[in-house]
C-alpha cells in the first residue's frame, strides 16, 4: 500500500497531527530543490548518503541559507555524477535570470 | 489578463533551481509532476502523522511497543506504511526519570519517513550546536521545563541511523482510543522537545 493511499484513508481525529505538520518552505524554489533531490534518489540516481555528504560540506562553509546549501550540494553531486554539466547549468540559469527563458513552467 | 503581467526576473537561487529542473526534465530523468508529488507528500501527507500512529499504537498495545523498539522499520510496515530501507530508524522510549531528545549536529538528518520534514529550528545552527552541550537550557527555551532530577539523553542522528522518540503516555488518557491518542502526539514530542499533554475536557465541571 502506498503512503499516499494510506494517508488518504485516515480521517477524523487520526488526521489531526497534520495540523502540526508545519513543513514550511519559505519560497517555492526551496520546495522544488527539496523535491528534486528526493525524486532523483528515489529514481536511483544516487544513494542518499552521497547527497548528505555534500550537504554537510556545503553547510560547513558557514553560508547560513539552508536551502541554498541544499541546492549547492545537489548541483555538485549531479555534476560529479555526469547528469548535468556546470556549463549547461550556468548557461541555463543565466537564461532564466535575464528572462530569455520563461521562468513559469 | 491585463497588460501588467510581466514576470519578475528570478533570483540567483531561483534561476539555478529552474535550470536544474529544466535540464533534468529535458534529459528525461524526471518530470515536474514527479517533483510536485514528492513536495505534496512531504508537505501535507507524511507530516508527523505516521509517527503519531506508531506512538498511539505502542501506547495501547505493549507487544507492538516491543516490536517498535526492537525493529522500527518492520513496525512501520506492519501498520501499512512504506519504509525504504536505506536508513535505519531507531525508536528511543522516554522512561520515568529519563527524557530523550534528537538532534543532528552535522546537518539535518531527521526521520522524514515518519515525521515529514524537519521544522526550521531543527536545522538551525544554534539548535545543532547547543542541543548536545546544554540540552536543559535549549528545552527550556523551547518551552519544556524539566525537573533537575530528570536525566536527559541527546541522540545525534547520522546518515545510518535516524532517531524518533517514543514519549510516555500522559496521565488522564486512560481508556482513550488509538485515534484520540494519536491526536495529542505532536511532531515536537517525537523529536523530544515537548511532552504530550492530555487536554482538559472542554466544558467539564471543575
Amino acid at each position: 500500500m502506498s503512503v499516499d493511499r494510506t494517508i488518504a484513508n485516515l480521517e477524523g481525529t487520526a488526521a489531526l497531527p497534520r495540523k502540526n505538520g508545519e513543513l514550511v518552505f519559505q519560497a517555492p524554489w526551496e520546495g522544488r530543490a527539496f523535491g528534486l533531490a528526493v525524486v532523483l534518489n528515489q529514481k536511483g540516481a544516487y544513494p542518499w548518503n552521497d547527497f548528505r555528504v555534500r550537504l554537510i560540506e556545503q553547510i560547513a562553509t558557514g553560508r547560513p541559507d539552508y536551502y541554498e546549501n541544499w541546492l549547492g550540494a545537489l548541483e555538485a553531486l549531479l555534476v560529479d555524477r555526469g547528469l548535468v554539466s556546470r556549463d549547461d547549468l550556468r548557461r541555463r540559469a543565466a537564461e532564466y535570470q535575464t528572462l530569455r527563458r520563461d521562468p513559469v513552467f | 489578463m491585463s497588460d501588467q503581467h510581466h514576470p519578475e526576473a528570478p533570483s540567483d537561487v531561483e534561476a539555478r533551481t529552474l535550470a536544474l529542473e529544466s535540464l533534468l526534465r529535458e534529459k528525461g530523468v524526471l518530470t515536474s509532476e514527479d517533483v510536485d508529488r514528492v513536495i505534496s507528500a512531504y508537505e501535507q501527507d507524511i507530516g508527523p502523522m505516521i509517527g503519531a500512529h506508531l506512538v498511539a499504537r505502542a501506547w495501547v498495545d505493549p507487544a507492538y511497543r516491543q516490536r517498535l523498539l526492537h525493529d522500527a522499520p518492520s513496525a512501520v510496515r506492519e501498520l501499512g506504511y512504506e519504509y525504504r530501507a536505506d536508513t535505519r530508524l531507531v525508536v528511543i522510549p522516554n522512561e520515568p526519570g529519563v527524557h530523550n531528545m534528537v538532534v543532528c549536529t552535522l546537518c539535518s538528518c531527521y526521520p522524514w519517513m515518519v515525521l515529514g520534514l524537519p521544522p526550521t529550528w531543527y536545522k538551525s545552527a544554534p539548535y545543532r550546536s547547543r542541543a548536545v552541550r546544554e540540552p536543559r537550557a535549549v528545552l527550556a527555551e523551547l518551552g519544556l521545563q524539566l525537573p533537575d532530577a530528570m536525566a536527559i539523553n541527546v541522540w545525534d542522528s547520522s546518515s545510518e541511523v535516524r532517531y524518533m522518540i517514543l514519549p510516555e503516555r500522559p496521565p488522564g488518557t486512560e481508556g482513550w482510543t488509538e485515534e484520540a491518542l494519536a491526536a495529542i502526539v505532536t511532531r515536537d514530542c517525537m523529536i523530544g522537545v515537548a511532552r504530550p499533554q492530555a487536554p482538559a475536557l472542554t466544558g467539564a465541571p471543575r
